[in-house]
């Protein structure tokens, strides 16, 4: 996996073929076809706004409906990065043992389709604030770099998962769990003035989990500066850096995992 | 005019061995891993398909690789086309490699006929562009106009191969890699392909043709490897590989199967024997040299015999007997019949049968003669075809 390859000509256009075939079958058969990929998270969305909104509320946040549903949008994409990522590789066989090809273009287009489904999910997630009347900031400007971070998060993640998956094929399941776990982890339905109001210490750990520091960050920027972020939290910027510390280092880690084992994946699967 | 870059050998393949980690119990999972480890046990068998592996492919080169199943052909080939990687040594290949390998290129079921060639396309590292230019062409070649805006789930097993097989010959690679094509498609597909081939040796492609028939063997390639238990047991001319994987192959057939049953299989007691022009005893001719057939038999009353001549394949090329030419026998248990083998190169046999009065009375038939091979002359090669006709332009 030399540098200068990655995006060498033949590998952009398979990647491109693979991203396009990868939307033409997603919801091929179906009658709603796309717009399942926005009918999907707003139905999320609409079941969490009733039950944790209007049934038992849990703390409070300005423009709450917009915030849950730009969270949900948000783990949505990750959620759907890796575990499409994490199938990649073993759902490919077929092709990998048929054709030799630079194998890490699966996973990327994989991870690349969820990040094209974000941006449809994005449009809704406007809509609303519209809607809503929630006013723009210049601070919007740093949505993109969180959705990048958690983006590199979920690609060194699908690198190290589709390789492991290939030896072990309960890392789906495992990873089925953690990532259950994971969703209450992380602050996507109560905002974190609840956790905050018992253990100050708890919300500094849960910070420091990188979707929860970048969807935080992502909802203070674009929704409101009531958000809980670890700016807020640790009154000292530098803290954001062990998140992405973290979020680096898993992406190294997965990159090189993967290399490692990409050679025999023909062979294994 | 010769560059540089056509003296290059195609394909360097250089001591390779590749061994592979056969799982004991069929299980891929972490528990079975702990219960293994826990156990002091591998879990696993070593297997060796391809023990120290060194050849040379040439530029514009039609080269055969034969082997019984098994013995490692299909992993060389994986690792000429850069799917496995070896334990040790290395493959170098110069140019663009389209491979053909387990009768596919990897089809997704879910996607219409016109969109697999563009991701296969992709996969082989074609642009749209390239594909678009390519299209008709594939198509057309598959025979399958009507059926491209079709799923390929809806497209039968030949259907399905004849379409990946019409992408991998149609793609403007530089190095073809085929693996068993002879099983694509039907007898009218078969021929179109082996035209093609001889289409691709006359531009000189290079080509590597990995197959169990040993007549397109002889027929195409320009040299061959004989592969058995991973190792190289002979590299050279197409006849002599063919004719060391025939032996081969009876060798294994007649000590693993059938050493006490030899006269179940032949059943007639016709005794059949070939002799080239000045009498010597063989099995191989040249195109357009006279084979003797010596007929001997021991049934009573024969007052006629046939002799009839089959390519390996199964065409009946030739067959008259004496009935039918009004010819008297001299003898009654022996009788020659000589013939010029104005034939094309493969490998050919004999069946033969001796009647009464006339030839609806059979006495007695071999179905399965002796087999010969048929090679042509270097300067010879000036037709093609099963068999060279008498012919005249005006």
């Amino acid at each position: 996996m030399k540098l200068s390859n990655i995006f060498s000509r033949p590998n952009r256009i398979l990647l491109r073929e693979l991203v396009i075939t990868d939307f033409k079958l997603r919801y091929q058969g179906s009658a709603l076809g796309y717009a399942w990929s926005l009918l999907k998270p707003l139905f999320l969305f609409a079941i969490m706004y009733v039950v944790f909104g209007m049934l038992i509320k849990i703390g409070s946040v300005e423009h709450y409906a917009v915030y849950l549903l730009f969270g949900i949008v948000l783990w949505t994409f990750f959620a759907e990065a890796t575990n499409q990522g994490l199938a990649s590789i073993v759902s490919r066989g077929d092709i990998l043992r048929k054709v030799s090809f630079p194998k890490y273009i699966i996973v990327l287009s994989t991870t690349i389709s969820a990040l094209v489904n974000l941006g449809l999910n994005l449009i809704i997630v406007f809509i609303l604030m519209l809607i809503n009347g929630v006013g723009f900031h210049f601070s919007a400007m740093m949505l993109p770099v969180y959705i990048l971070e958690i983006y590199v998060l979920a690609l060194g993640l699908a690198f190290f998962l589709s390789a492991l998956n290939i030896k072990y094929r309960d890392t789906s399941h495992i990873w089925e769990i953690i990532m259950q776990a994971a969703f209450y982890a992380t602050p996507i339905i109560y905002p974190l003035s609840v956790v905050m109001a018992k253990s100050d210490l708890a919300t500094k750990l849960l910070l420091m989990n990188p979707v929860a520091q970048a969807v935080q960050g992502a909802r203070y920027s674009l929704i409101t500066n009531e958000t809980i972020t670890v700016d807020s939290l640790f009154k000292n910027g530098w803290y954001n850096l062990i998140p992405i510390g973290i979020t680096v280092l898993i992406f190294i880690f997965g990159t090189l995992y993967f290399k490692k084992h990409s050679k025999h994946f023909a062979e294994n699967i | 005019m010769k560059t540089k870059q056509d003296e290059q050998p195609a394909i360097v393949v250089s001591d390779i061995t590749k061994s592979f980690r056969i799982p004991l119990e069929a299980s891929s999972g972490i528990k079975q891993k702990l219960v293994n480890t826990l156990k002091g046990r591998k879990g696993y068998r070593k297997f060796t398909p391809l023990d120290d592996v060194s050849f040379t492919v040439n530029k514009g080169e039609f080269f055969g690789i034969v082997g019984r199943n098994g013995s490692g052909k299909s992993t060389l080939l994986k690792i000429i086309a850069g799917i496995y990687y070896p334990n040790h040594g290395d493959v170098v290949v110069n140019g663009k490699l389209v491979p053909f390998i387990e009768l596919g290129v990897g089809f997704n079921p879910e996607l219409t006929g016109r969109e697999n060639i563009f991701l296969n396309g992709a996969l082989l590292g074609f642009s749209r562009k390239e594909m678009i230019a390519m299209y008709e062409d594939i198509v057309g070649f598959a025979e399958l106009h009507d059926f491209m805006e079709e799923r390929l789930k809806n497209y039968s097993s030949g259907m399905q191969v004849r379409l990946a097989f019409s992408i991998a010959i149609r793609a403007k690679g530089d190095i073809l890699l085929l693996d068993e094509v002879l099983a694509v498609g039907d007898e009218a597909f078969q021929r179109k392909c082996f035209n093609y081939f001889e289409q691709l040796k006359r531009q000189n492609k290079t080509v590597i043709l990995v197959t169990h028939d040993m007549g397109s063997v002889e027929r195409f390639c320009d040299r061959a490897v004989f592969i058995n238990d991973g190792k190289i047991k002979l590299i050279g001319s197409p006849h002599k590989v063919a004719a060391a994987y025939s032996r081969n192959n009876d060798e294994a057939y007649n000590t693993e199967v059938v050493v006490e049953n030899e006269k179940a299989i032949s059943k007639s007691d016709i005794k059949i024997k070939l002799y080239d022009a000045v009498g010597k005893e063989t099995n191989k001719f040249t195109s357009g040299e006279t084979m003797t057939v010596r007929l001997k038999w021991s049934k009573k009353d024969v007052k006629h015999v046939g002799v009839a001549i089959f390519r390996q394949s199964g065409e009946y090329i030739f067959g008259p007997n004496t009935y039918l030419d009004g010819y008297k026998l001299h003898s009654g248990n022996e009788a020659d019949y000589s013939v010029a083998l104005n034939l094309g190169e493969g490998t050919y046999f004999i069946k033969a049968g001796i009647f009464g009065q006339n030839d609806n009375i059979r006495i007695d038939f071999e179905e399965n003669g002796p087999e010969f091979i048929v090679s042509r002359d270097k300067d010879d090669l000036r037709w093609g075809g099963f068999t060279k006709l008498e012919h005249d332009w005006r």
